[in-house]
């Protein structure tokens, strides 16, 4: 088996000029936006003036996928906090606040705290990450996400050996996020959780960015997790806070459906979802008369993360 | 007055061909948003649904007012949802899976929102076909018999729909209102027939009358 990883040189270590560059750009970015008073939907979802195009590429990074356009990406998104439909989520989600922004991180660390985005992102290189992304509804994307390695952040709190699970939290801002307002679905605010293993992997991303720009509010700005071998859901949007646990967390489709979305969400081509197939997936920017494409165990990326399932039954842990 | 109801007619045709043609303008303007194919099994269900439920719905209008010239009103919607499903199916298997039959096989298998509306499909197909005034001779007291499989078709349809679902509850909700309100309107008006039925016939024999419609 083969496991790709990538060298992680120590944050402490590099004084990577890079790094100070990302830094000075989005914080400049930011400090246009509110000089200059463009609305922050401008500011937040202009593809036009990519800041992020010259990030060194991850060697996890998918180069031979087709990327798809993000046209598609940006007016095509499951942000149940905002509509239950896919197209109202890009204008709605203009009104999220997202500066300052602050990550808490908790629980069975040695350090626990609270970080600025800035400072976050002033610590840890942005690297490009092309990954499929496979919804469980059965369309798929491929996505350039502009992101670090949630691994790598986790190190920074220290992980006592107790902690076995982590549990990510999405923002609440019901006075911006209609369906929060009106008790919508869900038990808000979104919960997703994952072993700390996988959480650990290195494919396992926080973006920051994608197409070489800042996320777009409606892809989850300003910070969203990304786990290519998981159904979409996993990637929870707008974290505000990460604990580390010893219990597996409940996330939030699990306990609105137990028997649709289980925790693990590991995309699998023979373990139907009780009303659908999950064996084929509509790629999204590909046009009519195109087949739908055969789903692959874990997305594709069963040589890096088969490994953690060895023993199970992923038709129980589904 | 002959003039006034095939003019009707022909605006009635004409105007349920409009769902169709808003479908190919917004194929041919790139208006179908980032997943096309779905919107495209969406509009079309959307429309082969809404034709059936008019279709159920002309025999309450007739009831209520009376007009007694709407059978073949009946029959158009009829046909009309019979040809939105029948697109809807064909895009399916040519235009999204086209003709990929090992996948479309795994994917009817496994997808129990499909085998719903394939009930549906099959039962709006017979009905289709049999819909001719020389078939509804041919199969005389059959053919009540077969196209009150309607009310089951609807009832599949309405599963199909909510099976399919991934989120958003207020539409299909507003479909299942509207067919509660179709259907509840026959039921109302065969209990009534009932009872006058009941009333009219003398005791000893009302048990053996079994006709009720
Ligand atoms: C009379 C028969 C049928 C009717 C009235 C019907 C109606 C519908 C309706 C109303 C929807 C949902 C649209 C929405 O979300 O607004 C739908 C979705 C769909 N139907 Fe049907 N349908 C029928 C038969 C079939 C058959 C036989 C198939 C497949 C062979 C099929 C495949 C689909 C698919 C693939 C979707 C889209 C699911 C998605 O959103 O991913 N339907 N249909």
């Amino acid at each position: 088996m083969i496991i790709k990883t990538i060298k992680n040189i120590p944050g402490s270590e590099i004084t990577d000029p890079l790094v100070f560059q990302q830094r000075r750009t989005l914080i400049k970015a930011m400090a246009a936006m509110m000089l200059t008073g463009t609305s922050i939907r401008t500011g937040w979802a202009d593809s036009s003036k990519p800041i992020w195009s010259a990030v060194p590429k991850s060697r996890l990074s998918a180069h031979e996928l087709v990327v798809t356009p993000a046209d598609a990406t940006e007016n095509y998104n499951n942000y149940y906090e905002f509509a239950f439909n896919k197209e109202d989520p890009r204008s709605l989600a203009q009104s999220l606040r997202v500066d300052p922004w602050s990550v808490e991180i908790g629980g069975e660390v040695e350090k626990p705290g609270t970080y600025q985005l800035e400072d976050i992102l002033s610590q840890h290189p942005l690297q490009e990450y092309i990954y499929r992304f496979r919804c469980v509804e059965a369309w798929s994307m491929v996505v350039p996400w502009v992101g670090f390695s949630l691994g790598d952040l986790l190190k920074t709190a220290k992980p006592l050996s107790s902690a076995k699970f982590v549990k990510l939290t999405s923002v609440h801002q019901p006075d911006s996020m209609p369906k929060q307002r009106n008790n919508g679905m869900l038990d808000w605010p979104y919960v997703e959780g994952l072993r700390i293993d996988e959480a650990m992997h290195p494919l396992t991303i926080l973006a920051a960015g994608m197409y070489g720009n800042i996320l777009p509010k409606q892809n989850g700005a300003p910070l969203r997790l990304v786990v290519p071998w998981k159904y979409g859901f996993k990637s929870i949007k707008a974290v505000v806070k990460i604990e580390l646990l010893k219990r597996p967390p409940i996330s939030s489709w699990n306990k609105f459906a137990p028997n649709e979305y289980g925790f693990y969400a590991n995309v699998n081509p023979d373990v139907p979802h009780p009303r659908w197939s999950q064996n084929s997936e509509r790629l999204l920017g590909s046009g009519f008369f195109t087949p739908r494409r055969q789903t692959e165990l874990f997305n594709g990326y069963g040589e890096q993360v088969a490994h953690l399932y060895r023993d199970m039954d992923l038709r129980h842990f589904f | 007055m002959i003039m006034q109801i095939n003019n009707l007619r022909s605006l009635t045709i004409a105007v349920c061909f409009i769902p169709l043609l808003w479908v190919v303008f917004d194929i041919a303007f790139d208006n179908l948003g980032s997943n096309q194919m779905q919107a495209l099994h969406i509009r079309l269900g959307d429309w082969a649904l809404r034709f059936l439920w008019i279709t159920l719905a002309i025999t309450p209008v007739q009831t209520v007012t009376k007009w007694r010239g709407m059978t073949e009103y009946r029959q158009l919607f009829g046909l009309y949802a019979f040809f939105y499903a029948s697109l809807h199916v064909l895009v399916y298997l040519a235009v999204d899976q086209v003709f990929a039959w090992r996948i479309i096989g795994i994917d009817i298998l496994e997808s129990s929102y499909i085998w719903f509306g394939l009930i549906a499909y099959i039962i709006v197909f017979s009905l289709g076909i049999t819909s001719s005034k020389a078939s509804k001779k041919l199969l005389g007291k059959s053919w009540k018999k077969l196209h009150r499989f309607i009310y089951i078709a609807a009832g599949a349809a309405m599963i199909h729909y909510f099976w399919q679902l991934k989120g958003n509850l207020a539409e299909p909700l507003f479909y299942l209102l509207l067919i509660f309100m179709l259907l509840g309107f026959r039921a109302v008006i065969w209990f009534k027939n009932k009872q006058l039925s009941q009333m009219m016939i003398p005791k000893g024999r009302a048990s053996t009358d079994t006709e009720s419609d």
